[in-house]
């Protein structure tokens, strides 16, 4: 990859085309003379993994005799227990009607009657998909690691917002937060906090502060300085102008954190489920282990409904005004749905009825299989074709070079694409690899991860083209990019596997799918971003549609596609472990088997550790372009 | 305004969880049994039957949750947790029974020998048999495929994009008992193992191969659902001895019949009572498990499937209901 993107820039220009041909020239003759040396093979017995696992024993082994940390652990353990069973109770005594009217009343009262009956249809269906109990089990954990994560995230947020020193040493936890599979910790969470909801909250927790502190200091920062300077000026404290000038200034983006933070919990329900925590994620694991996507189809739409209403209504609480009011009327609307539930639960019964419900799992089910059946040839030769030519080759090139030649590769493509510092931080990370001892299958991971994000790439600019020039294709796209984002991935993965079997391309079909959306969505939008009177002045001139999107649109809208490269990566990256699951092999894998084997704990810390890094590399060197 | 927001949200709920406090008792109860998981934890009366992810395991698992609720009037709870996970539950309280075990005898050094957290109660009757299969058509076309010895002519049939010019051998969930990378090395075998990852990718891969005429070499157990739905064939390596398999690396047999043995945690033993007494007696042939585990995967609810088998076969389960 490293070798194309050097000389891609030669057939653009001619006066430039010798340095990147020449240099690249050189990279394919030293990988011709020292191919299959210095190739670091994967040894499951390296040193550095019995270390870490040895470490882990003996966290094991003196757990008990440790008692300030015990206690400290411990003291969380029951608070968060505490609160859980505290919400569920709550939220199971307002019984089905209750909660749906209480979840109306909202709605109704964040965004009007619009969105109060969106989520009275969203909680109805739960009830009708047959999924109630599992539904309320899942929105217990997830209202709990909100509210945890906004406790902890949102004043460290504002704190950050205010110190950008703060914010530099807070900034790498959060991508180590955000890119670390769950898995690879998932292990030791389990050994201090054991199995259960418990467990699953706090990994939920880790995944989704990072966008609670982040977004809470960016609305900090995005605060008038001239109010806050009006402020001091008047003889305001500090605390009056965080409570008078800051918080209502940055509320609507303070509400998109909590939005972001409610999502990024609900994609760790299936995760969650792996470590024994209650609700839907349990029934996709039960659907997964009898390879039946009817079982868990129901559940996934149930998650991607959550996630869509409580999207609709946490977005409908950021767009309003710092200054609004909620009328009188509009209290009134959002209290009758509430009562009207209530009442309803002391008349309806306790449980919802089994025969008020819609179940589809054998029609699905044979939808699937007869898809399965008829689709093979076709996506067996698509599948058959990306591998030999791409996919193969480009994990063999990574795998056999000497891995000085690849660190010189980054090297060079990092200070070309952003010069001296994100170089060396890309360098450091792939070096930072080798030592960890997972280089084979961290290279044969990348190969994965370039050919995904190309695919990404390549579908999302085109689907974001078209949704920018086309409204109505926007809006029809947008709900099914919201499924694809929240269905749990393992739902798709099941006829994935059927039609691409065991192998690496299932992997990047996944990541696919789960990474596309932010980038249609921010190409969609940097194109729009483009000024009308540019595109005006373009079409006067007499410019095609054409040439309007190659020589203007495009170019224009350049710092969102990039940013939607980033995005892309960091994305599929996150899918890099479900990918192991499908046949990828590789750190996903490695990463699989140390949660599963408690032996092997070490390298899958290891593999976890390599996602991360290559994240970081991957990330170094893609944000530089867009600053340069 | 958004504090107000969340300040109502909090309010409501707790108001209506004040009003509402006569039903607070009963709540934990009237949680559905198959989501067999209220956060309320252990009280007396409850056990926890860990649902590790294979079906066979969700029809014993089952059948014996059924018995201890209509015959014994016990609370049960199924988490879905894979094998080492529930290990580690007995040391927390969080699990009381594995239903079936297949060996892992260093999870068992670690949590019986060492921890003492659990104990063995006996065998579950099932012989539990890894292999490496291909599908009924294969062993019908090419007959003496099912011989180790000829799989080495045969390596090109099974070369996929995963397996460079080998073979391939599909492998599972990291999680299973494996001795593949040593059984190629040591018997000399062009093949490579390539990892699928999940039971889902050794399920699917079979289904396909067997419908869409394909060849395909993999790792896969009996007993499982999936031998009554396709057929598939075992392919002979060389027999098992006792101690071939002592030395990971130098492996070159074939793998030992498992006599599936339940585990339960030492509390349980001690205080399980009645429902310890019958997990003790539980013990039912392959067959048995397999219309159970069947009927579950063709859709049924595990319960109903286990139901099902139990009123036909009232002899079989009052022998294992203490007196």
């Amino acid at each position: 990859m490293s070798l194309q993107a050097t000389a891609a820039p030669a057939a653009v220009r001619l006066p430039r085309w010798l340095v990147p041909a020449g240099v690249a020239a050189l990279f394919v003759a030293a990988y011709l003379v020292f191919k299959g040396t210095g190739t670091l093979p994967h040894d499951k017995e390296a040193p550095q993994f019995l270390a870490i696992t040895d470490l882990r024993e003996w966290i094991d082994a003196n757990r008990n005799s440790s008692p300030v940390f015990l206690y400290f652990v411990n003291y969380i353990r029951i608070y968060v227990g505490e609160l859980y069973t505290a919400l569920y109770v709550a939220l199971t005594s307002l019984g089905w009607p209750g909660l749906i009217g209480v979840m109306g009343g909202l709605g109704w009262l964040a965004g009007g009657w619009r969105v109060g009956l969106a989520a009275v249809a969203g909680f109805g269906s739960f009830a009708v998909l047959g999924l109630w109990d599992e539904s309320v089990l899942t929105l217990t954990l997830v209202v709990a690691a909100v509210l945890l994560s906004l406790l902890v995230g949102m004043p460290l947020g504002v704190w950050a917002g205010r110190s950008p020193r703060l914010r530099r040493l807070v900034t790498p936890a959060l991508d180590v937060m955000q890119i670390m599979p769950t898995f690879a910790y998932l292990a030791p969470l389990v050994l201090f906090f054991q199995i259960g909801p418990i467990a699953g909250i706090v990994a939920t927790m880790i995944y989704s502060i990072p966008p609670a502190i982040r977004i809470t200091a960016l609305a900090i920062e995005q605060v008038s300085p001239t109010a806050v300077e009006a402020s001091a000026s008047l003889g305001a404290t500090r605390w009056q102008t965080l409570r008078k000038v800051y918080l209502p200034l940055g509320r609507s983006t303070m509400a998109l954190a909590v939005n972001q933070t409610i999502m990024m919990a609900l994609s760790m329900v299936v995760i969650a489920a792996l470590i024994a925590a209650p609700g839907l994620g349990d029934i996709i694991i039960r659907g997964l282990s009898r390879a039946q996507v009817g079982i868990m189809l129901p559940a996934g739409i149930a998650i991607v409904v959550m996630a869509v209403v409580l999207d609709r209504i946490t977005m409908a609480a950021a767009r309003r005004g710092p200054h609004d009011r909620i009328g009188r009327a509009r209290l009134l609307g959002a209290a009758a749905p509430a009562v009207l539930g209530l009442a309803g639960t002391a008349v309806l019964p306790a449980q919802y009825p089994e025969d008020w419900s819609v179940r589809f799992v054998t029609q699905v089910n044979e939808a699937v299989r007869w898809a399965e059946t008829n689709w093979y040839p076709v996506t067996a030769f698509v599948k058959d074709v990306t591998s030999a030519v791409l996919l193969n080759p480009l994990e063999g090139l990574l795998t056999s070079a000497p891995w000085w030649l690849v660190a010189a590769a980054v090297l060079t493509v990092g200070w070309w694409a952003g010069g001296v510092r994100p170089a060396l931080t890309a360098l450091g990370c792939l070096l930072a690899i080798a030592l960890l001892g997972v280089w084979e299958h961290a290279m044969s991971t990348l190969s994965m991860v370039l050919v995904a994000v190309v695919f990404t790439l390549a579908a999302g600019l085109l689907l974001g083209v078209a949704a920018a020039r086309r409204p109505r294709f926007s809006a029809v796209q947008r709900p099914i990019l919201d499924a694809a984002q929240t269905m749990p991935s393992f739902v798709y993965l099941l006829p994935a596997l059927a039609l691409f079997e065991s192998t690496k391309f299932t992997a990047i079909f996944a990541s696919v799918i789960y990474s596309i959306p932010p980038v249609v969505r921010l190409v969609e939008d940097g194109i729009r971003g483009v000024p009308e009177t540019v595109v005006e002045a373009a079409t006067a001139a007499g410019s095609t549609p054409r040439q309007l999107l190659w020589k203007v649109q495009l170019p224009m809208a350049r710092r969102a596609i990039m940013l939607a490269a980033n995005q892309g990566i960091v994305m599929t990256l996150a899918m890099v472990v479900i990918g192991g699951m499908v046949g990828a092999g590789a750190l996903g894998y490695d990463v699989i088997t140390g949660f599963s084997q408690r032996s092997d704990f070490g390298m899958g810390f290891a593999a976890g550790v390599a996602t991360v890094l290559l994240g970081v590399m991957l990330d170094r060197i893609t944000t530089a372009r867009r600053s340069s | 305004m958004r504090m107000r927001l969340l300040a109502g949200f909090l309010v409501l709920g707790m108001s209506v969880a004040g009003c509402g406090g006569a039903k607070v008792d009963t709540a934990p109860q009237t949680g559905a049994p198959t989501a067999g998981s209220a956060p309320a934890s252990s009280a007396a009366g409850t056990v926890k039957i860990a649902i590790n992810p294979w079906v066979g395991y969700e029809a014993s698992a089952n059948v014996v949750a059924y018995l201890l609720k209509n015959e014994l009037g016990y609370q049960v709870e199924m988490p879905e947790l894979k094998e080492q996970v529930a290990w580690e539950g007995f040391e927390t309280g969080t699990v009381d029974v594995i239903i079936e075990n297949w060996g892992h005898e260093d999870l068992k050094k670690k949590f019986i020998e060492e921890k003492k957290v659990a104990v063995e109660a006996g065998s579950t009757g099932n012989k539990g048999v890894i292999g490496w299969y291909v599908p009924k058509w294969m062993a019908d076309k090419y007959p003496d495929i099912t011989d180790w010895k000829n799989l080495n002519k045969y390596a090109d049939l099974f070369k996929t994009s995963e397996s460079g010019d080998k073979g391939a051998l599909l492998f599972g969930d990291p999680s299973y008992v494996s001795n593949e990378e040593a059984l190629i090395k040591n018997l000399k075998l062009n093949f490579k193992v390539v990892t699928g990852g999940s039971e889902a990718a050794l399920i699917k891969s079979a289904q396909q191969a067997q419908e869409q005429k394909k060849p395909l070499l993999f790792y896969f157990w009996d007993p499982h659902w999936l031998f009554s739905k396709i057929e598939l064939v075992r392919v002979k390596l060389p027999p098992y001895t006792p101690g071939c398999d002592a030395d990971p690396k130098k492996v070159a047999c074939d793998y030992p019949e498992l006599d599936l043995d339940k585990i339960v945690s030492k509390k349980f033993a001690d205080t399980g009572g009645k429902a310890y007494e019958l997990v003790k007696n539980f013990s039912w042939t392959n067959e048995d498990q397999n219309q159970v585990a069947l009927d579950i995967n063709n859709g049924t609810d595990p319960q109903e499937a286990a139901k099902k088998w139990i009123e036909a076969n009232p002899a079989k389960w009052q022998a294992w209901i203490p007196k």
